[in-house]
This record gives C-alpha cells, sequence and structure tokens, in this order.
C-alpha cells in the first residue's frame, strides 16, 4: 500500500504571544496553565528525586550509617508523597490534560478558566505546606500514613502538615476533574463526536471520573485521621476501640484508582505518540476507548488487593483477587493494540517513539508483577517486601515516566515553537532506560529473598544486589541532566518548530507552533480523523492545497 | 502562515465558537461537582458502616438510645424546605421575581430552624465527641452535614442579596438561582440517607 503522507504546509517559527512572565500570573489560558503545571511538577520530581537519590545512598551499605533511621522513615515518605501527589498525577492530569484537551477538540479554552487556574494555584499553598512540613519533623510513616502508627507518630505537626497539604492537593485535583468531564462532554467542536476523539481525551475522561469518585473518599479518610491527632477521636486506635483496617479500605479505596489516574492519560498520550511515528492508523480505536472505560469501572473495586494481608476474610480476598486480575484484560488490549499500531509501521526512531517504546517494554513487566501480586498466595508471601517497590517502579516510573518524556518530546515543538535536540535526547533515552532496569530490576529478586521494604538497614547477605540499584539510581539522576539543558537550551535558542513536524493529523497540529491564544486564529476545521495515517488522500476531496 | 484554505472538511464543520461564548455549562459542572462531593459522604457512611459492624456492642453499654422528636420534626422540615426551595426554581421562569424571595426566605428560615434544632440536640445530649467511638462518628458525620447546610445557607442569602439587583435574575438567565436549589437538594438528600442510618437503623 502506498502512503500518501498529506502535504501540510511548514513554515518560519511563528513569534511566541506569550511573554514569559505571564507563567507566574493567574493566568486563566488553558496553554499557560497546562505549561504552568508540567514545570512546577517538573521542579517537584526533581525534588523527589534529590530524596531518592538520598534513600539509595543510605542503601549503598547495610548499616543505617549515612543518617538516623528516623530521618530515613522522613525521606521515603517525602518521596513518595511528593512523586505520586505533586509528580505525577498533576503532571499527567493538569499539566497535558489541560495543554492538550482543548487543542485536540477544537476548542477555544476549557469550560471554566477561572476554576481552573484556582485549581493550579492551589498547589502551591498545599506544597508549601508538604515542604515547610521538613522543618518541623516531616510526616515519616509512608504516603500510606497508616494508623495506629501516622496518629501515635512523633512527628505530630509534620504528619498534619502533610493531611491539609493533601487536602488541598486533593480539592484542586477535584476542581480540575470536574473542568475535564464538562469540557470534553460538552465543547466539542461540532461535528466531533465521542468517538472521533484523540484517544487522549478519552483517557483524561476516564482518569477524571476515577478522580472524582474516589478523592473524595481519600479525603474523609484523612478528616477522620486529623481528628484522631487533633480532636481526641479514637477512629482508627483500636486501644480506643477504633479499627485501623477502615482507613486501609477507605485510603486504597482513592489509593489504587490513584495509580490509574497516572496511568490512564498517559497511555492515552502513547496513543496519541504511536500512530504519527509509526505512520500508521493506531490499531483498534475503539478497543483502546472502551477499554479506558473499563479500567475506569473495574478498577474501582479492586483496592483491597493492597490488604490481602490486613486480616481481610477469604471471600473477599477471592473477590478483591478476581476483579485485579480482570483489570488486566482491558490493559491487555491497550497494549496489544500499541504493538500493532507499530507493527509494519515506518517507524520514525526518535525521541518519542524511542520513550513509548519503552513505555509499553517497561509497563509490561510492571503489569505482569502486577498480575503476580494480584493473586492473594503470591502476594502474602511478598507483600511489603521490594517485590513490590520494584513491581510499582516499573508502572510508575518505567510506565507513567517513560510516558511524560516521550509526551513531552512529542509536544515540545508545539507547546515551545522550537525543535529539541535529538542526539541528546536519545543519549537521555539510553542513559533512562538503563539507569532505570538497572536500579529497579534487581529489586524484584531483593524481595524474593525476603529483604522488607521501608527499612534503612538490612541483611548483609543483600548488599551486593542493593549496590547495582543504588548505581542505577545515580546513572537515572544523571540521566535528567541531558533532558534539562536540552529542553532549556532547545526552548530558548533551538530550531525553530513548524506547526507540524511530526504529519500527525490530531487538531492541535493545525495551529501555529505555539498556538494563537485563541488556538486558532480563524476557526478550527476538522478534516480528517485523529489517526487516518497512510489513507490515499489524492484520491479524495481530502487533499490539502 | 495563518490559514490553510481546503476543498472540503470532513464533516463539513467548522467551530463557529468565539473565544469566551459557549453554552452556559456551569450547571453540568456544579452537578458533576456535587456527585463528587456525594462520594466523600458515601466514604464516611460506609466508615460508620463498618465501625458499626465490627464494634461487639452498638452503641456501647451505657448509651442512652437517640431521642427521635426533635430530629424527626427537623428531617420533616429540611424534606419540606427541598419543595419549598423548588418553587422558586418554578417561579423564576415565570419572572416572577418577589415570589423567588419570598420562597428563598422560607427556605432560608427552615434551614436556620433546622440548625437551632441540631444545636439544640447536641447541647443535651449526654455523650460527646471524645466519648467513645459511636459519640465520635455521630457527631463527625451529623457535623459534617451540619457544615453543608451551613454552606446552603450562605448560599441562598447570597441569591437573595443579588435578587436585590434588578434584572440580575431573569427567565432566561438564573444560574444562582438553580445552584442554590440544587445544592439544597443535596443536603436534603444526604440528610435523609444520614437519618436512617444514624437515628434509625
Ligand atoms: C495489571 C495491573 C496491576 C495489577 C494487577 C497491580 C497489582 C498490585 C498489587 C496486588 C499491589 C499490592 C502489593 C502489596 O502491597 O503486597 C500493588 C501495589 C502497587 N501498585 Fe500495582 N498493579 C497493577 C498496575 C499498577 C499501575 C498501573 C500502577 C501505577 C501507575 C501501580 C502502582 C502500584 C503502587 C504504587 C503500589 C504500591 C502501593 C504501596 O503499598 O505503597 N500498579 N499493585
Ligand atoms: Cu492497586
Amino acid at each position: 500500500m502506498t502512503q500518501v503522507i498529506p502535504h501540510y504546509p511548514m513554515g518560519d517559527a511563528q513569534p511566541n504571544r506569550t511573554p514569559w512572565w505571564t507563567y507566574f500570573t493567574f493566568s486563566t489560558d488553558h496553554k499557560v496553565i497546562g505549561i504552568q503545571y508540567l514545570v512546577t511538577t517538573f521542579v517537584f520530581y526533581l525534588i523527589g528525586g534529590a530524596l531518592a537519590a538520598i534513600i539509595r545512598t543510605e542503601l549503598a551499605t547495610p548499616d543505617s550509617d549515612l543518617m538516623p533511621p528516623e530521618w530515613y522513615n522522613g525521606m521515603f515518605t517525602m518521596h513518595g508523597t511528593v512523586m505520586i501527589f505533586l509528580w505525577i498525577v498533576p503532571s499527567v492530569t493538569g499539566g497535558f490534560g489541560n495543554y492538550l484537551v482543548p487543542l485536540m477538540i477544537g476548542a477555544r479554552d476549557m469550560a471554566f478558566p477561572f476554576l481552573n487556574a484556582l485549581a493550579f494555584w492551589m498547589i502551591v499553598p498545599g506544597a508549601t505546606l508538604l515542604m515547610g512540613s521538613f522543618f518541623v519533623g516531616p510526616a515519616s510513616t509512608g504516603w500510606t500514613a497508616y494508623p495506629p502508627l501516622s496518629i501515635l507518630t512523633e512527628q505530630h505537626a509534620g504528619q498534619i502538615m502533610w493531611i491539609f497539604s493533601l487536602l488541598i492537593i486533593g480539592t484542586s485535583s477535584i476542581l480540575a476533574a470536574v473542568n475535564f468531564v464538562v469540557t470534553i462532554w460538552s465543547m466539542r467542536m461540532p461535528g466531533m463526536g465521542l468517538f472521533d476523539m484523540p484517544l487522549f481525551c478519552w483517557a483524561t475522561l476516564a482518569a477524571a471520573i476515577m478522580v472524582l469518585t474516589s478523592t473524595p473518599v481519600l479525603a474523609g479518610a484523612l478528616i477522620l485521621l486529623s481528628f484522631d491527632l487533633m480532636g481526641g477521636t479514637n477512629f482508627f486506635n483500636p486501644t480506643g476501640g477504633g479499627d485501623p483496617v477502615v482507613y486501609q479500605h477507605l485510603f486504597w479505596f482513592y489509593s489504587h484508582p490513584a495509580v490509574y489516574v497516572m496511568i490512564l492519560p498517559v497511555f492515552g498520550i502513547v496513543s496519541e505518540v504511536l500512530p504519527p511515528h509509526a505512520r500508521k492508523p493506531i490499531f483498534g480505536y475503539k478497543a483502546i476507548a472502551y477499554s479506558s472505560m473499563m479500567i475506569c469501572a473495574l478498577g474501582l473495586f479492586v483496592w483491597a488487593h493492597h490488604m490481602f494481608t490486613s486480616g481481610t476474610p477469604d471471600w473477599l480476598r477471592i473477590f478483591f483477587m478476581v476483579a485485579t486480575l480482570l483489570v488486566a484484560v482491558p490493559t491487555g488490549i491497550k497494549v496489544f493494540s500499541w504493538m500493532a499500531t507499530l507493527w509494519g509501521g515506518k517507524l520514525r526512531l526518535e525521541s518519542p517513539l524511542l520513550f513509548a517504546v519503552g513505555f509499553i517494554s517497561m509497563f509490561v513487566v510492571g503489569g505482569l508483577s502486577g498480575v503476580m501480586l494480584g493473586s492473594a498466595p503470591i502476594d502474602i508471601h511478598v507483600h511489603d517486601t521490594y517485590f513490590v517497590v520494584g513491581h510499582f517502579h516499573y508502572v510508575l516510573f518505567g510506565g507513567s515516566v517513560f510516558g511524560i518524556y516521550a509526551g513531552l518530546y512529542h509536544w515540545f515543538p508545539k507547546m515551545t515553537g522550537r525543535m529539541f535536540n535529538e542526539f541528546w535526547g536519545k543519549v537521555h533515552f539510553v542513559l533512562t532506560f538503563v539507569g532505570f532496569n538497572l536500579c529497579f530490576l534487581p529489586m524484584h529478586i531483593l524481595g524474593l529473598m525476603g529483604m522488607p521494604r521501608r527499612v534503612a538497614q538490612y541483611d548483609p547477605q543483600f548488599t551486593t544486589i542493593n549496590q547495582i540499584c543504588t548505581f542505577g539510581a545515580f546513572l537515572l539522576a544523571i540521566s535528567t541532566i541531558p533532558f534539562l539543558v536540552n529542553a532549556v537550551y532547545s526552548w530558548l535558542w533551538g530550531e525553530a518548530a513548524p506547526n507540524n513536524p511530526w504529519q500527525a493529523l490530531t487538531l492541535e497540529w493545525t495551529t501555529t507552533s505555539p498556538p494563537h491564544p485563541h488556538n486558532w486564529e480563524g476557526d478550527p476545521v476538522l478534516e480528517t480523523g485523529p489517526y487516518d495515517y497512510g489513507k490515499d488522500y489524492s484520491q479524495s476531496s481530502l487533499v490539502r492545497h | 502562515m495563518a490559514t490553510e484554505t481546503m476543498t472540503t472538511t470532513m464533516h463539513g464543520a467548522i467551530a463557529p465558537t468565539e473565544p469566551g461564548h459557549h453554552p452556559d455549562l456551569r450547571l453540568f459542572g456544579l452537578i458533576v461537582f456535587l456527585m463528587s462531593e456525594g462520594m466523600l459522604f458515601v466514604g464516611l457512611f460506609a466508615a460508620y458502616l463498618t465501625f458499626r459492624a465490627v464494634a461487639t456492642e452498638w452503641p456501647p453499654e451505657g448509651t442512652p438510645e437517640l431521642e427521635l422528636l426533635l430530629p424527626g420534626v427537623n428531617t420533616v422540615i429540611l424534606m419540606s424546605s427541598s419543595f419549598v426551595i423548588h418553587q422558586a426554581d418554578e417561579a423564576i421562569k415565570e419572572n416572577k421575581l418577589a415570589a423567588v424571595r419570598g420562597w428563598f426566605l422560607a427556605t432560608f428560615v427552615m434551614g436556620a430552624i433546622f440548625i437551632a434544632g441540631q444545636v439544640y440536640e447536641y447541647a443535651h445530649l449526654e455523650f460527646g465527641l471524645t466519648s467513645h467511638l459511636f459519640g465520635s462518628t455521630f457527631y463527625i458525620l451529623t457535623g459534617f452535614h451540619g457544615l453543608h447546610v451551613l454552606i446552603g445557607l450562605t448560599l441562598i442569602a447570597a441569591v437573595l442579596g443579588r435578587s436585590l439587583k434588578p434584572g440580575h435574575y431573569r427567565a432566561e438567565s438564573h444560574f444562582g438561582i438553580a445552584a442554590a436549589s440544587i445544592y439544597w437538594h443535596f443536603v436534603d438528600i444526604i440528610w435523609i440517607v444520614l437519618f436512617v442510618l444514624l437515628y434509625l437503623l
């Protein structure tokens, strides 16, 4: 089959109409807000990464010799909290979602621009509280803050600040999710049905529904926890007649869906990146769209797979085990659709596609260890060991972070109006891929050998493997440097980007790079489906002149 | 290269919307938000039911039965107020602003009576927030709901204030009135579930 790529005019880069200081204001432009989210969350990624480097340095030796174990507890608590609540969740929803959704559906902005800006700026007090808790003794009970530990903790003030910070950030993500649902549902341009939407919009819709359903339940848990800490109640304190397992249920009712909030938009990113870089239509558009909704529905009923060892009765374990394994079905549908999209394509093996393919391979590893953990008989043995740490870093780093990088490279020309340097992009990819696997693959072995997670000291028999992990972590830290330098340099002085450097078909590529303040100078025009690659336009009236 | 010309479009579709001009989606947004907020109560209700199911004795020995008369009357008042505020929603469709004010004022008074009744009940209960798990859940659930009633009252007062501005609410445009009454219905529905769980079950 001959592939006729529709001809798109390329021209000089447009002048950037958004002066730099706009990014420090209460702007209601979804593109400004999107970039505000992306940059802010990346700063938190660096902070969380620095904490990770410290953690891994401590773990380079079996003894707790770099810092006292109590500090270590604070470090991994802050690391997890920052990475989840200030980096991945706001980056993939607030960052990519805000920037892309209106452009992809041909809208001028989000449905509620003011609310949008408000949601972003709520991150500032939320993050300040969390960072501030460092100075009063940070929360040190893990990102899960299980009672009774969290209500008996010495670091009272830090734990309270942690709770309030999460309440604020949670409210911010609820407000953002309201905006996504209403925008995607009601602001599509005339002629664009739900099934003409790019898959990223489907994914964002599914993620937003999960945020709306589950985040308030976390808020409920945190409010009860704060009363236990400050109000003298005993909801979760067994000595006062309370029940700590109720906290676990409420917490995971949020936090399991939260892992899909962190991965669904990334599924969307990958579904956008693969077709233009493989020059093929997406395989199984409807299957991918429906599977996002299926994950959204099923994902709400699997939370207790985090609680197989919490005295959960057998019949419940079986229910949650079966439900958990069922989620692998829609997830597998996606993975096979992506592979079929790549199959036989004219691959443009540059940074966006490299990271997208890296995402698929790493995510599959994490998905497989997930299925292992989802089987209660196995989980009972490896729960709270490094096997779990290995699992969730494969899905969160190998999955979400690789996908975010794929998206950043893919849309960098659109967002900044400039091209990034491809050579340093490849260097970044290779370093990240190697560092990542060195750091996290051995953790599975550690877990199977029985090394518990969240400890500053360990049995000397684990030393060698831990040192490999630490070496990989340092490589990962270094790998960020080429990205940062490349991004900053290219944003300022990179080669001017054409409107549509990838000859992609989704609507955001039909406007200038960077887009006009109102997204399109004239009106957006829907001429093709989002993935109609390789269709022979010369024979049809759809050809552009 | 601002514009590209093309012979045809896929659906012949061109977006007619100008920046900032789209149908009013605020009610849709509010409903989505309230559905989410409802989940907060669902979470708290689930916690309550679990505490109760796990406890050996509920309520703990020596806790007097909850008095039903006052909260029962309160429930009737709150439920009727939902019908009252609905009249305002209907009245504005016929541009009857004076009627709207009347209905809103009546709702406000009913809500205030509800809160007063709850304060009275709190003052006369024999257990406090920290007495036992039963007391803690009781005060958290009713207190949280009460907070929502107060927010509802604030919204109603705000609408009453704005309605003094001539032409602010019209048959074609009355988001504030619709929003306040939807919110009020929400508070009402939550109360009914809460009443059944706490007092009747
Ligand atoms: C095929 C899909 C998946 C399955 C079956 C699965 C299953 C599980 C199970 C059973 C656990 C609990 C292990 C334990 O504590 O003993 C777990 C932990 C975890 N998973 Fe997954 N998972 C899947 C995908 C994901 C994804 C996509 C993410 C995030 C993007 C994720 C993030 C996490 C995290 C963060 C934890 C650890 C939570 C903690 O205890 O701190 N998982 N997973
Ligand atoms: Cu889970």
